[in-house]
């Protein structure tokens, strides 16, 4: 349906797609798979010519007879959304705040003229009841911040299937949701293209998500297809280096000696936080939310406890508690028996965003000696930086650098530098590998695994991938809803979950099957 | 990297009033002070550059030393918002929702409430006219923006994970204000001082115009313009001229304001790219 021939892309002279050539037959789901700059995204958006600025391609990109790299501006705007539809990665930015949904759903139709105002909304209806968004249950004239996640991800989806095109283009549509909600999305997606007949192109970075979805994939790196075929025979033969490496980290498991004490490290008692809502009335009581609900739990020295949970779960209002950033109402937490607070060089934290964690005007030196501020810097401070960055796989000249020259996979190296300059016993791990491409997850999980068997290091490992909690903990928190709902070591709670909630997670996460990992 | 080309030409506009007003320190063609009525309403020549006024008075010399008071005026009243200001806006920044907070935004509010030409009239009325006191006045409408413009910019960086990692580090908020807030919004800074910069010329010359600006015998752009207006049929250069070196100034400075935000805002930059 879609044959694209030798499709070359450089954006001001840079070379960012080499020879891209695959074809999309009718109903079929066709994964497209790479880590973060391999230009898989880019890839999309040469067929819809929404190309940054200063763009050249060439090749060919043929649907229907037409040579889509070619077309003029107007002849795209017809078949963008009628002929070919698109959905992106964040919900949350892709719908217009101020437009009901009803509106947004409707406007595709009217804009491509495809029908009156009364049968636009009529068919909006009908639509918003495909992707499980009933009228009866969400209006349409909802406005998408009264929608969770998921249900926006349902009306952008709605939006790009109201004209039936035939084919969707799907850029990391679940990367954004909690697992539970990414399932019924791939399911939607699914049926979707069964019931319709439409194509689906589906990008991702997940090796599980495809494996489950597509009838045929193709892997990129660097801007260039380095296996493709279909899914099943990739999977078992993985014949290219990069799609073994690729498969080899994702479930990739660090060498652990773990030396659990019994000695209690942290513990977490009874401990509440409550949040102020806004005031409902002017001078009515403002309404409180319960973050975090009656924890308790302890860590034990030595030990890698995993928290896992869904986003509003409570668990990273949870880790600020733990860091002595956030009061409680009731219950109190303690490090060695005595009440945790900020600034305590025993304990430290590595955060999620590997952009967003470091003062973009100070040198690394200056990042890294940060946690020295409560205990003075010491008169060795040059050398223990050097030796931080040397524990963390980096060079000691690396100290005169700003942030913006290392990649993701290095800034998360240099936030754990950060993280042991002051020799802490514990470190707080809040989706401290979630961001990063999977092969460069694997690197990062082993030198976690290798600083805690080197410095007998305790770890609270903040997650929400079940993946990584089977990595790297020895036991787990299941929270939902400000509650710990299961607790238990690591490889029982997952083989053999007790509570309905974990039980639910864990079939939602998608997973390669079993047969096609027999050479892993 | 290449210059924005408003802030090469906003630089040059700018920068040559700068150079007029400093090398009137040491140096004009004729003495501004001295009257010398057998010269008045002379037609620029080559002894008067830009001619004479009522007063036999030369217009380049005068409009040297105008420069000087004008710049000079608005760089102190600019000073003022950003001494007063930045740290207003920091400090409800960093207590966020607290009393405090509200405290400064709503006292940013009333002073925004009152008209600030009319509130600037009142003070030199009330005082005295004088440059010092226009400075004030027009200090005071400063401090406003910018404490909105730093209290703006810093609530979002206060969300972001280096922040939190300072707070983790131990560091009160002040620390955290002064070492990792301020660094990051001086772009911001920098971009709405040269536009309150050019405003300020602006405010002066109208309080001059009026008289309640410099006063004589010092030279202002506002007074030189309000002298002329009623010779502009006999001798329309008078009016003119200091009428086009307040417009020159004022458009150096803006243009100037937008190169410098395309030229640090990344964002911009990127778009541009």
């Amino acid at each position: 349906m879609i044959e694209v021939t030798d499709l070359t892309l450089g954006i001001h002279g840079t070379p960012i797609l080499r020879d891209v050539s695959f074809d999309i037959r009718p109903g079929e789901v066709f994964g497209v798979v790479g880590e973060s700059g391999s230009g898989k995204s880019l890839t999309a958006l040469s067929l819809m010519q929404l190309l940054p600025e200063g763009a050249q391609t060439s090749g060919r990109a043929i649907f229907d007879d037409i040579d889509l790299l070619t077309q003029s501006e107007r002849r795209m705007c017809a078949l963008r959304g009628a002929e070919i539809g698109m959905i992106f990665q964040e919900p949350m930015t892709a719908l217009n705040p101020v437009q009901t949904i009803g509106d947004q759903v409707a406007e595709t139709l009217l804009v491509h003229g495809k029908a009156g105002r009364a049968e636009a909304t009529q068919i909006a209806a009908e639509r918003l009841a495909r992707v499980g968004l009933p009228p009866e249950k969400v209006p349409l004239s909802r406005y998408p911040h009264e929608l969770s996640g998921g249900q926006r991800q349902r009306v952008a989806i709605a939006m790009a299937i109201a004209l039936r095109p035939r084919l969707l283009i799907a850029d990391e549509p679940t990367t954004a949701l909690d697992v539970t909600t990414q399932a019924q999305i791939l399911a939607l997606l699914k049926g979707l293209v069964t019931d319709e007949g439409m194509s689906l192109m589906l990008i991702t970075h997940d090796l599980a998500v495809v494996a489950g979805m597509a009838d045929r994939i193709v892997v990129m790196q660097a801007g260039q297809i380095v296996e493709s075929g279909p899914t099943a025979r990739v999977f078992q033969a993985l014949s290219h280096p990069y799609t073994r490496q690729l498969f080899a980290a994702s479930d990739h498991q660090p060498q652990r000696q773990p030396h659990v004490t019994d000695d209690p490290h942290l513990q977490m008692q009874g401990a509440v936080r409550d949040y102020h809502l806004p005031r409902r009335s002017l001078f009515g009581k403002a309404p409180t939310f319960r973050a975090v609900n009656d924890v308790t739990f302890t860590l034990r020295r030595g030990e890698s406890l995993g928290l896992v949970g869904e986003s509003g779960s409570g668990k990273s209002t949870l880790a600020r508690a733990v860091l002595g950033l956030e009061p409680l109402q009731a219950g109190r937490i303690l490090l060695d028996g005595a009440p945790v607070r900020a600034g305590d060089p025993r304990m430290q934290v590595v955060f999620q965003d590997p952009y967003g964690s470091f003062n973009p005007r100070h040198r690394v030196a200056r990042l890294v000696a940060e946690p020295f501020h409560t205990m003075g810097h010491p008169h060795d401070a040059d050398a223990r930086i050097a030796e931080a960055l040397t524990d963390v796989g980096l060079t000691p000249s690396d100290a005169d650098k700003y942030i913006h020259e290392f990649s993701g996979g290095q800034r998360q190296r240099i936030a754990i530098a950060r993280a042991l300059i002051t020799r802490p016993e514990l470190i707080v791990l809040d989706e401290a590998v979630s961001a990063l491409d999977v092969s460069v997850r694997a690197n990062v999980l082993d030198l976690l695994a290798d600083l805690q068997a080197r410095y007998g290091l305790s770890y609270l490992f903040i997650t929400h991938d079940l993946q990584v909690v089977r990595a790297i903990t020895d036991r787990v928190l299941v929270m939902q809803a400000g509650r710990i709902v299961e607790e238990g070591p690591t490889e029982r709670v997952l083989s053999a979950p007790e509570h309905p909630y974990t039980r639910d997670l864990i079939a939602a996460a998608p997973a390669i099957p079993a047969e096609w990992r027999n050479h892993a | 990297m290449r210059l924005p080309v408003q802030l090469i030409l906003g630089g040059v506009l700018a920068g040559l009033f700068l150079a007029l007003a400093l090398i009137s320190l040491v140096w004009t063609p004729h003495d501004v002070v001295a009257l010398s009525i057998a010269d008045r309403l002379q037609a620029p020549s080559a002894r008067f550059l830009l001619g004479t006024d009522h007063l036999g008075r030369d217009i380049l010399s005068m409009i040297m030393v105008g420069a000087r008071t004008s710049l000079a005026v608005a760089l102190v009243a600019v000073g003022i918002g950003i001494v007063v200001g930045v740290p207003l806006g920091l400090l409800a920044a960093a207590t966020r929702g607290s009393l405090l907070d509200e405290v400064v935004m709503r006292g940013n509010d009333l002073v925004f409430a009152f008209p600030s030409l009319v509130i600037a009239i009142l003070i030199t009325a009330v005082f005295g006219p004088s440059a010092v006191n226009a400075i004030i006045a027009i200090g005071i409408f400063n401090i406003p923006v910018f404490a909105r413009v730093t209290r703006g910019a810093a609530l979002s960086l206060w969300t972001l994970d280096y922040i939190l990692a300072a707070r983790v580090a131990g560091k009160g908020r002040a620390r955290i204000s002064v070492e990792h807030i301020l660094p990051n919004i001086l772009n911001l800074l920098i971009v709405q001082g040269t536009i309150q910069f050019s405003l300020g010329i602006l405010a002066e010359a109208a309080l001059s115009y009026v008289g309640l600006g410099a006063q004589p015998p010092t030279p202002s752009w506002g007074r030189m313009l309000a002298e002329a207006q009623t010779m502009i049929y006999t001798n329309p250069w008078l009016p003119v001229l200091p009428g086009l070196a307040i417009v020159l100034t004022v458009l150096g400075l803006n243009l100037m304001g937008d190169g410098l935000r395309d030229l640090l805002d990344p964002r911009l930059r990127r778009v541009r790219a």
